[in-house]
């Protein structure tokens, strides 16, 4: 993987200097809280309910074992045990102390991350397939163009205020694992007839209250003007992208109102003054920063193992854990394997102190010392050896990282929800408790197959339900009680598409029977291994909708306490921006 | 009244000229001295502030610099407003100043500048700015160096780090 030479290291230990003074100047009063938040948002620094909550950035989701036991560290040392990784490839602690966060940024640091951008209305963290390097599908790897993507956009001195955040991904395989048709740049690294490199870029896609599909803006920008060609992009953004209504401030809102024809014109009307500049990329920096990314020392294997299939035979949860979590690798005799953030009863997307230093062990001994942090909040060993597979297996299972559930029912996106987050309606996490517990039965949930369910306690998405097959949003009612609307349909990838809502909203307790009901009519109307998303697009929202409303709809138990938050004990006076 | 001019804390005695709600670019009087004029007054005024020895124009953050096209020589400073310092129109508007209309004389931040802003600013082209009055200027000066290195190119440094110096390849690869 990418390693900082002096440049990175002195870019980084500045900014610690820089933020760690502005902290300073909040703590003494020198700054107001008006002043300092977009400070801290640049900083991946938020203020939630209960606490301050800090993002740092896994550039395009790649992290050393060293990495990922510096995470557990700051957990114990400064949080409460645990971190929740993003669908966004980061990782975020929700009781982090202001004064704090100063020495974490320092520790940081000496492992080679930061926090920069990771929030804020600038260039967020660049994002890519989850299995760039090892996936067999593979066209280019998106490795070296993310880290170059990541240089060019930190701390870029135009980009740093625009109308609102942009997040750019990266795909670089037949199959699109980054969701790059719901990113404000989507970038697929292809070949073209003469076997050169380059970028089809797609713009203007994003989800939140106005979901949106990128389009096409280029079919073809060769490698060497990927950063100048995305330069122009932000140019125009920055000037007239609106500023007036941050619901309307993405580039998804300017690209509609312009046309991207009109759009992609004056793109490139900039563009032709900086095309073949000194922003053009050179071979011998594409080459320098792909010697980051050589294969490891693998060895020459079997790609069979026999003792494999004895196993599977022997263990149904080892079978079952093959079937989802282990996936093929383009080097004989090597898997890639899915650690699951995602037991049943515990919360999607967290992994408490001893879990990160479990899987920087099995990293060091099973897969090079590296990790992956996937957009669906689970982490994934890229290059394990098939004949350490059941090893790693029972380590990971005394850990409660081998659930079953890659791609299946219980493999719930969650965003933090109302119990964390300001701007929810609705509480997230426990709702996704509710539905794993219900749906609980592995066999069930391999009867059922691929399937994503994607939870948002708001309209802006985080929790990405617009490309949910199933998607789950919190909304606002008078009553200030959590009801929550249903959507059908959704899907990210190749075949991208957004989820329709299915009809007046549900509460909180009614949710699991409406997906039980959902799940139904798809059993009854699937066509032999059709999966969820295939028979909605075939048969349509009118059978879903009708049977979820034609009976009146039980209530699971109440769980209100169930999960409550215990408030965080400052110090120094937090003013919560809630109560 | 004191300023940051290449990175020094100057005094400085131009006046920015803001209009009234009751005044006019076309009929706005504008005082003897040393005046940094709205864009608007420049663009309906332009004749009568030809003849003057010194001048300034000041943009809003949602003009473009492309209106200055061809006059950028005329001005003995221009000034680009921040209204808020979350309105970022104004770096790209710095930086078509600079590199597609090829000003090379003072570029003034004026508005809503405080130190976090100025080490982009300058990067853009800016080589003055007025910090906001209710904050100490001996502060605010201490922005321009909160970094020593960057990645990208920009007006400052035309080059990206990448084409200025050598740097570190993987040492466990072997060069190809």
């Amino acid at each position: 993987m990418y390693r900082y030479d002096q440049y990175d290291y002195r870019i980084v230990r500045e900014r610690v200097a820089q933020f760690s003074d502005q902290v300073r100047r909040r703590l003494s009063g020198e700054l107001k809280e008006e002043e300092f938040m977009p400070l801290r948002l640049q900083n991946g620094l938020y203020m939630q309910i209960h606490g301050y909550m800090l993002r740092i950035a896994v550039p395009y989701g790649l992290i050393s074992s060293e990495q990922m036991r510096m995470f557990a560290h700051i957990a114990r040392q400064y949080d409460r045990g645990y971190g929740h990784f993003t669908t966004r490839q980061n990782i975020q602690f929700n009781w982090l102390k202001l004064q704090d966060v100063p020495s974490i940024l320092a520790d940081l640091a000496s492992v080679e991350m930061h926090a920069i951008q990771t929030s804020g209305n600038c260039v967020r963290n660049i994002t890519s397939d989850e299995f760039a390097g090892v996936a067999q599908d593979e066209v280019v790897d998106t490795r070296p163009y993310a880290e170059i993507l990541r240089q060019w956009s930190t701390f870029h001195p135009e980009f740093a205020y625009l109308p609102r955040k942009f997040k750019i991904a990266i795909s670089g395989a037949k199959e699109d694992r980054a969701a790059i048709y719901a990113h404000d740049i989507g970038l697929s690294v292809i070949k073209n007839a003469q076997g050169e490199i380059g970028f089809r870029v797609l713009v203007g896609g994003g989800l939140g209250r106005t979901p949106i599909i990128g389009v096409e803006i280029s079919d073809f920008i060769s490698w060497q003007h990927i950063l100048t060609y995305v330069e122009s992009i932000l140019r125009v953004y920055n000037q007239y992208g609106r500023r007036d209504n941050k619901y309307k401030a993405r580039i998804k809102i300017l690209v509609k109102a312009l046309g991207i024809d009109e759009f992609k014109r004056q793109v490139e009307e900039d563009w032709e003054h900086l095309k073949d500049g000194s922003g053009t990329l050179t071979t011998e920096e594409v080459d320098r920063v792909c010697s980051f990314f050589i294969d490891p020392a693998y060895e020459r294997l079997p790609n069979d193992d026999s003792k494999l299939n004895e196993f599977k035979a022997d263990s149904r949860s080892f079978s079952n854990w093959m079937l989802r979590n282990v996936l093929p690798h383009r080097q004989p005799g090597y898997a890639i394997v899915v650690l699951s953030m995602k037991k049943v009863g515990n919360v999607p997307g967290d992994a408490t102190a001893e879990q990160m230093e479990v899987m920087a062990e099995l990293a060091d001994r099973y897969s090079f010392g590296e990790l992956r942090i996937t957009h669906k909040q689970n982490v994934v060993l890229a290059d394990v050896r098939k004949k350490d597979l059941i090893s790693l297996w029972q380590e990971a299972t005394a850990h409660e990282l081998t659930e079953p559930n890659f791609g299946l029912l219980t493999d719930i996106i969650s965003c933090p929800g109302a119990e964390f987050c300001t701007l929810a309606n609705a509480r997230s996490i426990p709702l996704a408790k509710m539905i794993a517990e219900r749906f609980e039965n592995i066999d069930f949930q391999h009867d059922i197959g691929d399937i994503s369910l994607n939870i948002s306690g708001c309209m802006n998405a985080c929790g990405q339900h617009h490309i949910g097959n199933i998607g789950i949003t919190g909304v606002e009612k008078k009553d200030h009680e959590e009801w929550y609307q249903v959507s059908i349909g959704g899907s990210e990838g190749n075949e991208s598409s957004l989820g329709k809502i299915i009809g007046p909203s549900f509460s909180f307790n009614q949710v699991p029977e409406v997906i039980d009901r959902l799940l139904q009519v798809y059993l009854r109307n699937r066509i032999e291994t059709e999966r969820f998303i295939d028979t909605v697009r075939r048969i349509g929202l009118a059978p879903f909708k009708d049977y979820v409303y034609a009976a009146e709809l039980t209530e699971e138990e109440a769980v209100d306490d169930k999960h409550a938050v215990v408030p965080a004990q400052y110090d120094i006076p937090y003013y919560s921006p809630r109560f | 009244m004191k300023i940051i001019k290449n990175k020094t804390i100057v005094e400085d005695n131009w006046i920015i000229l803001r209009l009234g709600e009751q005044q006019s670019p076309e009929s706005v009087l504008i005082p003897d001295g040393k005046i940094i004029v709205p864009l608007q007054v420049w663009l309906q005024q332009r004749e009568a502030l030809l003849k003057r020895s010194e001048l300034g124009v000041w943009l809003a953050s949602d003009e473009r610099a492309e209106l200055l096209k061809d006059d950028v020589d005329k001005f003995s400073v221009i000034a680009v407003d921040f209204p808020k310092f979350s309105d970022g129109r104004s770096y790209s508007i710095a930086y078509n100043l600079r590199v597609r209309l090829g000003y090379t004389g003072e570029l003034r931040a004026i508005g809503d500048v405080l130190r976090d802003q100025l080490f982009y600013m300058q990067r853009v082209g800016f080589d003055a700015f007025e910090p906001r009055p209710d904050r100490k200027i001996e502060d605010a000066i201490k922005g321009l160096s909160d970094f020593s290195e960057f990645y990208q190119k920009s007006v400052d440094q035309k080059l990206p780090l990448f084409r200025r110096v050598q740097r570190s390849r993987n040492p466990t690869s072997v060069r190809n």
